[in-house]
């Protein structure tokens, strides 16, 4: 008798783990919700807050519903050039998410092939590519997309960098964060190596390639799954800092970094909501991916995890 | 009075799907200075025994009936810190893979006097001055030297032989051996084995020797239990029960070593696999495997038969004894 | 010797692994120089073996004499830092992978560890096709199909469970998919490192019956890597005796039972225990064993033995043939001492 693999996945210890977790189970339910109101923004946003005609700068500054002054056509209130709050936050939510998947698939995809590769080579080629990553990882990943970033506006002016902000800013924090992913797949890769499976391949004849990829790769994906949620997690923060810093994203396209760098110039005057209800917003989806980043690591070491 | 008695031992572990049984209905005594062996696979249940005795069964794992007594005190129910007292005092333990049991960061001397200064109120130097002793005792050669060694620089069967001296430190009354030699060469191995027979021969400490290996068993201790899904299935007087197995999974165990078939010829074969907690066959656990089974070893779990000097819990032995008393079995099942 | 044909020979093979300490624990004083030492671990010392065709040679040693390594080196998986493998007459110890591939079909290996042995993320299914596949790729989808089914057959596994994965089997069940793995493409020669060590005793019958079934039917030629006395006993035609790198004696098994020659063939024989033996009875060997780093000079045997002599610490003993077919690497043997 077969069963299909949602039926194993059911069964498994790994979805029983999860369900007796209620920090877990909550925090995914969230982190769906972020996701899922974020992808669907423009459908479920009630203004575009790309759309210049939308905007009316009589509006701005007003508070979120709950106070007093607010105004019940903007929920959360509206920002200093009078878009709604709630809209840009959830095409900003967007905006960032894209960001930090789309910068940790390009960071495992560079990272997992030089981690398997020096990982199984070894020696001289292994050596060269750890120290490589060393040297990168002395760099701080803020401090390099700082540089490169200023650099390009400098070089190519504001319009050009505008159009490509996403781009950009996933090539800086992708390329800048793949020894941790090749460090994690090595580590695995060198146990796993040892192991007699890697033996009987090698003497049915199996090419190095192949022996990588098809048969240690699915075997190191475990850890990877883990760092993958916090590194997305970080990846978004690291975005967020460099917009508030005005390097990320533009102030015509924002993200959460950059709405809460828009609203911090208000902050003493009284009008806080520009900076603190997306503040919010960000603290909570990078918490929500760090407990299920916990949760993860815990339920997949078999030496932690008690039934 | 025996040193140990345990009496109806059942121990349980709580999975997700319910409780599953690991020692069922399990009793035997040791007396002072008594040299006993428990033999079976793995997934018998013999290291469950062992590590009950001295409440060492971690979660989700539970002590879920009968007594252990120790000189008359009941083990399972002592508090913590009255169960410490008795662990490496009273009862010592020693594990199967020295590598393990030894802490690799601490030379072996501090681990010794650490042992020893757990249990006893004494100087260091006095603490000291029994560490070399028995390092003496279990011929260690230049034994003060090792005492400022580490694990790593020591042999395997170095090792080992320094695991036992620690478990002698408190001069125990009975020593539980956990798969002594399985981790150790041929060899070695067979040092370990003499050695410890000298010393419980020596200082009249008890012994439970627990392994897999029927031929071990032989060359050390006096009586055996085997045992089978969590069950004693046999128990006797050890040479008696390798000549004359009564229970089919003995008799099985035994024809199916190498020494016992015509070399070039096929090994005498158990059919079936020793059934994992999660499904232990109904009545005789041992059913499916049998060659004798009949209707009622599936629904009834055999009693004991009981011998002069061992019993055995199969219904097939209890149906060849009929009213006629004991009679003569055959050793060995037919090639 | 020359009436039986040889399929597997080693001549002369050594094998160092260096030791990678750091630069400045490589460096030494010595004669008011600065000298770089680089140690190793000397696994395999000067070994000479010939297999024959049909024959299942065992070589037992205990840890750290190289048995494995050997088995690694034959296979193809080490190479070695001195001497030659030949297979059937060809050398292959020097072959790029390219031209070692059409040696790989006949030559398989069965590894001691059934819960590393096979890929806990393939399904057994997968793990199968994969060799037949890879030697066979003309074969059509359904050939393949019929292959695995059979092999699964012949091992014992049913070949309804081919969707499974390894962990859903015991370990005994994982062997038995990791021996059908190399019985898969129809090799002629099969090196079985401990196949049997990490099983439980009724199962191990069960897996050893296998392998003389699989060697009956398919004409195989083993090497049966073990520690297990017993199993050699009953399974093996010749028994090779390891210790340290070298071979110390090699013989028909009922000859090496009956009167063992090597002084740690004797040891090690009489340390095994019987069981009608009432008490342990072997050959106490002195001291300890010596680390494959620093060989001892001359017979790496010499410090444990109570044989040894003034040559047996500067001279290396030579495997000579006696009279009855066994060779014995001892000098106490040859002057007749034993």
């Amino acid at each position: 008798m077969t069963t299909t693999t949602w039926e194993r996945f059911k069964d498994s210890s790994f979805y029983w783990g999860f369900r007796r977790d209620k920090v877990a189970v909550a925090s995914l339910a969230v982190l769906c919700v972020f996701v899922a109101a974020s992808f669907l923004a423009p459908l479920i946003a009630p203004y575009n807050p790309y759309d210049p005609t939308q905007i009316d700068l009589m509006n701005s500054e007003i508070p979120p519903v709950w106070i007093a002054e607010g105004d019940e056509r903007f929920l959360l209130g509206t920002d200093g050039q009078g878009r709604d709050l709630l809209s840009t936050i959830l095409y900003g939510t967007r905006i960032s998410l894209t960001i930090g998947i789309c910068a940790v698939i390009l960071q495992a995809i560079l990272g997992v092939s030089i981690g398997l590769v020096a990982g199984y080579r070894g020696g001289r080629l292994d050596n060269f590519l750890m120290r490589v990553a060393d040297i990168q990882l002395s760099f701080s990943t803020l401090m390099v997309a700082i540089i490169v970033l200023a650099v390009f506006q400098g070089l190519f002016g504001a319009e050009l960098y505008e159009r490509l902000a996403i781009l950009m800013l996933i090539l800086v924090i992708g390329i800048a964060e793949w020894p941790q992913y090749a460090r994690t797949v090595r580590a695995s890769v060198l146990a796993e190596k040892k192991k007699e499976y890697v033996d009987a391949v090698r003497v049915i004849g199996l090419g190095p390639m192949r022996i990588m990829f098809r048969h240690i790769l699915p075997n190191t994906l475990s850890p990877l799954l883990v760092i993958s949620t916090l590194q997305i997690a970080n990846a978004i923060v690291t975005e967020a800092a460099l917009s508030f810093l005005g390097l990320g994203m533009p102030i015509t396209k924002p993200s959460l970094g950059s709405l809460i760098n828009s609203g911090f110039e208000f902050i003493l005057s009284g009008v806080w909501w520009i900076t603190i209800i997306p503040g919010v917003v960000l603290i909570i989806l990078v918490l929500v991916m760090n407990l299920l980043g916990d949760f993860m690591r815990d339920v997949l070491n078999p030496k932690l995890y008690k039934e | 009075m025996p040193l140990l008695e345990v009496k109806n031992l059942e121990v349980k572990f709580a999975m997700r799907r319910g409780d599953l049984t690991a020692l069922r209905d399990v009793s035997f005594s040791i007396d002072k200075g008594e040299r006993l062996g428990i033999v079976g696979e793995s997934g018998a249940g013999k290291s469950v025994v062992a590590y009950s005795i001295l409440n060492l069964i971690s979660k989700p794992g539970y002590i879920s009936g009968g007594q252990i007594l120790f000189q008359g005190k009941d083990l399972s129910k002592l508090s913590p810190e009255e169960m410490r007292a008795i662990r490496g005092d009273g009862i010592s333990m020693i594990f199967q893979d020295p590598m393990m049991t030894l802490n690799p960061v601490l030379t072996i001397g501090t681990q010794m006097v650490e042992a020893l200064h757990a249990h006893r109120e004494i100087s260091d130097q006095r603490a000291r001055a029994i560490a070399i002793e028995k390092l003496v005792q279990v011929h260690i050669p230049s034994a003060a030297t090792r005492f400022a060694q580490y694990p790593h620089e020591l042999s395997g069967g170095m090792r080992q032989r320094i695991v036992i001296a620690t478990a002698l430190l408190t001069d125990p009354l009975l020593i539980i051996a956990d798969e002594p030699t399985t981790a150790l060469d041929v060899t070695i191995q067979a040092e370990i084995i003499e050695l410890l027979l000298e010393l419980c021969e020596s200082s009249d400490v008890g012994l439970i020797l627990i392994t897999h290996d029927l031929s071990v068993v032989g060359q050390v201790t006096q009586r055996v239990l085997v045992m089978y899904a969590g069950r004693i299935v046999e128990e006797g007087l050890t040479h008696g029960i390798i000549r004359n197995p009564r229970h089919p999974y003995t008799q099985g165990l035994i024809g199916a070593l190498p020494q016992q078939t015509v070399p070039g010829g096929r090994l005498n074969q158990i059919r079936g696999v020793m059934p994992s907690l999660a499904n232990t066959p109904s009545g005789c656990a041992f059913h499916p495997r049998c060659p004798h089974v009949t209707d009622i070893c599936e629904s009834v779990m055999p009693e004991y038969s009981i011998f002069d000097r061992s019993r055995v819990a199969c219904h097939w032995v209890k149906d060849q004894l009929g009213d006629v008393g004991e009679q003569k079995i055959n050793e060995t099942p037919a090639p | 010797m020359s009436e039986h044909s040889i399929l597997v020979r080693a001549k002369n093979v050594y094998k160092e692994f260096p030791i990678h300490a750091g630069l400045l624990e490589e460096l030494h004083f010595e004669n008011g120089r600065l000298t770089r030492k680089r140690e190793s671990v000397k696994a395999i010392n000067g070994v000479q073996l010939e297999v024959r065709k049909g024959e299942a040679l065992c070589v037992v040693g205990e840890s750290g004499c190289g048995k494995s390594t050997m088995a690694r080196v034959i296979m193809g998986l080490i190479k070695p830092t001195a001497g030659e493998i030949y297979y059937d007459g060809e050398r292959i110890d020097n072959l790029d992978s390219t031209k070692l591939l059409r040696f790989r079909r006949k030559m398989q290996m069965i590894f001691q560890n059934p819960y590393a042995s096979l890929n806990p993320r393939m399904t057994v299914q997968d793990t199968l096709e994969e060799p037949i596949r890879f030697h066979n790729p003309e074969n059509s989808k359904a050939e393949v199909q019929e292959k695995v089914s059979a092999v699964m057959d012949s091992v014992g596994i049913d070949p309804m469970w081919g969707e499974r994965y390894p962990h859903e089997f015991s370990g005994g069940q994982r062997q038995r998919i990791s021996i059908a793995r190399a019985l898969a493409v129809d090799p002629e020669f099969i090196v079985a490192d401990e196949p049997i060590s990490a099983l439980d005793v009724s199962i191990q019958a069960q897996v050893l019956n296998l392998l003389k079934d699989a060697r009956d039917e398919r004409a195989l030629t083993y090497i049966f890597i073990t520690h297990d006395l017993a199993v050699v006993e009953h399974f093996g035609t010749r028994v090779a005796v390891m210790y340290l790198g070298t071979f110390c004696e090699i013989a028909e098994t009922r000859t090496l039972f009956s009167s063992p020659r090597h002084p740690y063939t004797q040891a090690l024989l009489s340390a095994i225990p019987r069981l009608n033996q009432e008490r342990p009875h072997h050959i106490k060997l002195k001291g300890e064993v010596p680390t494959p780093i620093n060989l001892p000079s001359g017979c790496v045997f010499h410090g444990r033995c109570i044989h040894a002599n003034e040559r047996c610490q500067h001279e290396v003993p030579k495997l000579r043939e006696l009279r009855d077919g066994t060779t014995v690497a001892c000098h106490a043997v040859e002057e007749g001492r034993l």
